[in-house]
C-alpha cells in the first residue's frame, strides 16, 4: 500500500486509507457545521472587501470632480478655498517613516542577532518578554510620554520642540519591538544544520552571522522590516502629538511637520463634502501603499519558504 | 551588541520613570465619576470603554472562531475559499487603524446610520481585532497534534464531535491567550475609534450612545485640555496596568499550552 509522501502535518484526514469522506457528504450535523464555518470565513473575508469598497466609494466624488492630480499641484492645503495640496503631509509622512524604519531596522536586527547568537538563554527570554510588553503599549501612551518628556527637552535646545526628529524617535521606539521580535523569529527559523555546519568548518561567530545567518534569514528579515514599515505608515496618534502638526514642508529635521495619517485624524472631525472626500482619498492612498507593501511581503514570504 | 541590550533596557527604565512621575492621585481616579475633565475620576470612561470592547468581542469571537476553525480544520475541503479568506485577512491585519476609522465612519456611522455610538465603535473594533484573533486561534488549532484527530476518526466520531469534545478543549489555552492579546490590542486602539465612538463623557445609557474610550481620553487630556496632563498620566497608568495584567494572563496561558504539549 503506497504511503502518502508529504510531511506528517500535512496529512489530511481524507488521505488516510479507510476514512470515510464525512466532510462533504456526511450527516446533516457536519454539513451544518461546515456551512456555519463557511459563513464565518466569508464574513471575515467580506470585511476587507467592504473596507476597500467604502474607502473607494467615499473618495470617488473627489476623484471625479476635482481629480487626483490636484492633490499634488495645488498651491497649498486650504480646503475652504478649494485647495487640496497633500504634498507637505506626504513629505512629512515620508521623512518620519523612512527615518524611523531605517533606524529601527538596524537596531532591531542588531538586537535580534544579539539575542539569537550571543545571549545566554535566560537573558534571551527576558529580552523577548520585555519586547513583547513594549510592543503592547498603546501609541497614546508613547505620545503622552513624548509630549511631556521629550518635547520640553528639545524645546530647551531648539525652540519649537515639536519636530520631525521627535517623530522619528517616537516611531522608532514604537516599531522597534516588532521588528526585533520578527527578526528574532527569522533567526530562530534558520535550520540548525547551516549554523552548525559553518561552525564545524571553523568559522568565527561573526563570520557565521554575516555569511550564513543573515542570508538565510533574509526573507524573514525583509518581512520584519516591511511590517515595521506598514506599522510606521499607519501610526497616527503618537506622531501627531510630538510633531506639531503644522502644514508645511519641513525644511530641516528640527522643523515641525504633519504626517498624512495625523492629517486625516485631525481634520476629519469637521470636514464636509469635498474636504471629506479628499481626506478619504488620503486614507485610500495610505491603504494602497500599505496593501502594496503587504502583498510584497507575502511574496517574499512565499519565496523564502520554498527556499530550503 | 551589548549596546543594544543596554539601549533598550534604558528605554524600559525611562518608560517606567514617566509612569511613576505622575503617580499622584491614583486612588482618586479609581471610581468617582467625572466632573470637568481636569478633575474627578474616570468611571464613566471605564464603563464606556468596557462596553465598546465587550461589544467588539461578542461580535468578533464567534466569527473569528468559526473562520479559524474553517481555516485550520477544513482547509483542504474548500480550498479556494480558504485561500481568499486568508489573503484578505492578511491584508486586513496590516491596514492602519485610521483607515479602519474612516471605514467605520462611512459604513457603521453613516450607511447604517448609527452615528457616533458604542455600536459603531464596537463594530469597527471587532473588524480590527478579527485578523489577529483568527490568526492566533488558527495557530493554536494547528498546534493540536494530528494524532488526536486521527484517533477520533478511527473511532468513527464525526468531525463535529471530534471538534467539540477533543480539538477545541485541547487548543483552548492557546485560543484564550490569543483572545487576551486581542483584548489588549483593542484597549490600546485609539485612531479607529476617533470617528466612530465619539467622545461623550457621561455614562452611556444605550448602545446608541456615544462613549469615550480610555485611550482617546488620554489623548484628549494630553492635547486639548490645558492642565489635564496629570489626569492623562494617571489614566495612562491605569491603561498600562490593565494591559500588563492581560499580557501576564496571556503568558501564563501560553506556558500552560507549552507544558501540555510537551507533556503529551
Amino acid at each position: 500500500m503506497p504511503r502518502p509522501s508529504f510531511p506528517p502535518e500535512q496529512i489530511h484526514l481524507l488521505s488516510v486509507p479507510g476514512i470515510r469522506d464525512t466532510d462533504r457528504f456526511g450527516n446533516w450535523g457536519d454539513r451544518l457545521l461546515l456551512l456555519t464555518l463557511w459563513l464565518c470565513g466569508a464574513v471575515a473575508g467580506l470585511v476587507s472587501l467592504l473596507l476597500v469598497a467604502y474607502v473607494c466609494a467615499q473618495s470617488a466624488p473627489f476623484l471625479r470632480d476635482i481629480g487626483l492630480l490636484r492633490l499634488f499641484t495645488d498651491p497649498r492645503w486650504a480646503p475652504r478655498q478649494g485647495w487640496f495640496n497633500l504634498v507637505p503631509m506626504l513629505i512629512g509622512s515620508l521623512y518620519v517613516t523612512l527615518g524611523a524604519v531605517s533606524v529601527a531596522s538596524i537596531w532591531g536586527v542588531g538586537i535580534a542577532i544579539f539575542n539569537a547568537f550571543y545571549a545566554p538563554a535566560t537573558i534571551a527570554r527576558v529580552v523577548r518578554s520585555v519586547l513583547s510588553l513594549r510592543a503592547g503599549i498603546p501609541s497614546v501612551v508613547y505620545g503622552l510620554w513624548g509630549l511631556t518628556a521629550l518635547v520640553p527637552l528639545l524645546n530647551r535646545l531648539y525652540p519649537p520642540g515639536f519636530s520631525v526628529l521627535l517623530g522619528i524617535l517616537i516611531l522608532t521606539i514604537m516599531i522597534l519591538p516588532m521588528i526585533a521580535l520578527l527578526a528574532d523569529a527569522a533567526f530562530q527559523a534558520i535550520p540548525q544544520e547551516h549554523v552548525l555546519g559553518a561552525a564545524a568548518l571553523g568559522c568565527t561567530r561573526w563570520q557565521i552571522i554575516c555569511g550564513v545567518a543573515i542570508p538565510a534569514a533574509r526573507p524573514g528579515l525583509a518581512t520584519a522590516v516591511l511590517f515595521g514599515l506598514t506599522r510606521a505608515l499607519g501610526e497616527t496618534i503618537a506622531v501627531s502629538v510630538v510633531m506639531g502638526n503644522t502644514i508645511a514642508i519641513p525644511d530641516h529635521i528640527l522643523a515641525p511637520a504633519r504626517t498624512l495619517t495625523a492629517h486625516i485624524a485631525l481634520e476629519m472631525g469637521y470636514a464636509v463634502e469635498d474636504h471629506r472626500a479628499a481626506l478619504f482619498v488620503a486614507g485610500g492612498l495610505v491603504l494602497g501603499i500599505v496593501s502594496t507593501i503587504i502583498i510584497a511581503a507575502a511574496f517574499l514570504d512565499q519565496r523564502g519558504s520554498t527556499m530550503t | 551588541m551589548a549596546l543594544s541590550v543596554i539601549g533598550f533596557f534604558a528605554w524600559v527604565v525611562s518608560d517606567m520613570f514617566f509612569r511613576g512621575a505622575q503617580h499622584l492621585s491614583w486612588d482618586f481616579l479609581m471610581h468617582p465619576p467625572r466632573s470637568a475633565g481636569r478633575s474627578g475620576g474616570i468611571s464613566t470612561i471605564l464603563v464606556g470603554t468596557l462596553c465598546i470592547i465587550a461589544l467588539a468581542l461578542v461580535i468578533a469571537v464567534p466569527i473569528g472562531l468559526g473562520a479559524a476553525i474553517l481555516l485550520a480544520e477544513f482547509g483542504k475541503t474548500v480550498e479556494t475559499v480558504t485561500y481568499w479568506v486568508r489573503r484578505s485577512l492578511d491584508l486586513l491585519a496590516g491596514v492602519p487603524s485610521i483607515v479602519f476609522g474612516l471605514f467605520g465612519l462611512a459604513f457603521f456611522g453613516e450607511y447604517l446610520g448609527w452615528g457616533w455610538s458604542i455600536l459603531s465603535g464596537g463594530m469597527t473594533l471587532a473588524c480590527m481585532i478579527l485578523p489577529v484573533l483568527i490568526r492566533s486561534t488558527e495557530k493554536s488549532l494547528r498546534a493540536v497534534p494530528q494524532s488526536l484527530r486521527h484517533g477520533a476518526a478511527a473511532l468513527g466520531l464525526s468531525k463535529r464531535t471530534a471538534l467539540w469534545h477533543l480539538t477545541l478543549p485541547a487548543a483552548a489555552p492557546g485560543i484564550t491567550a490569543g483572545l487576551v492579546l486581542s483584548i489588549g490590542r483593542a484597549l490600546a486602539e485609539t485612531a479607529a475609534l476617533l470617528f466612530t465612538a465619539g467622545s461623550a463623557i457621561r455614562m452611556p445609557e444605550s448602545w446608541f450612545d456615544s462613549a469615550r474610550p480610555l485611550s482617546y481620553h488620554i489623548y484628549l487630556l494630553a492635547i486639548e485640555v490645558p492642565g489635564g496632563q496629570e489626569r492623562a498620566y494617571t489614566s495612562a497608568v491605569i491603561l498600562i496596568g490593565m494591559l500588563l495584567l492581560l499580557n501576564g494572563l496571556a503568558m501564563v496561558l501560553m506556558r500552560r499550552v507549552r507544558r501540555r504539549l510537551t507533556a503529551a
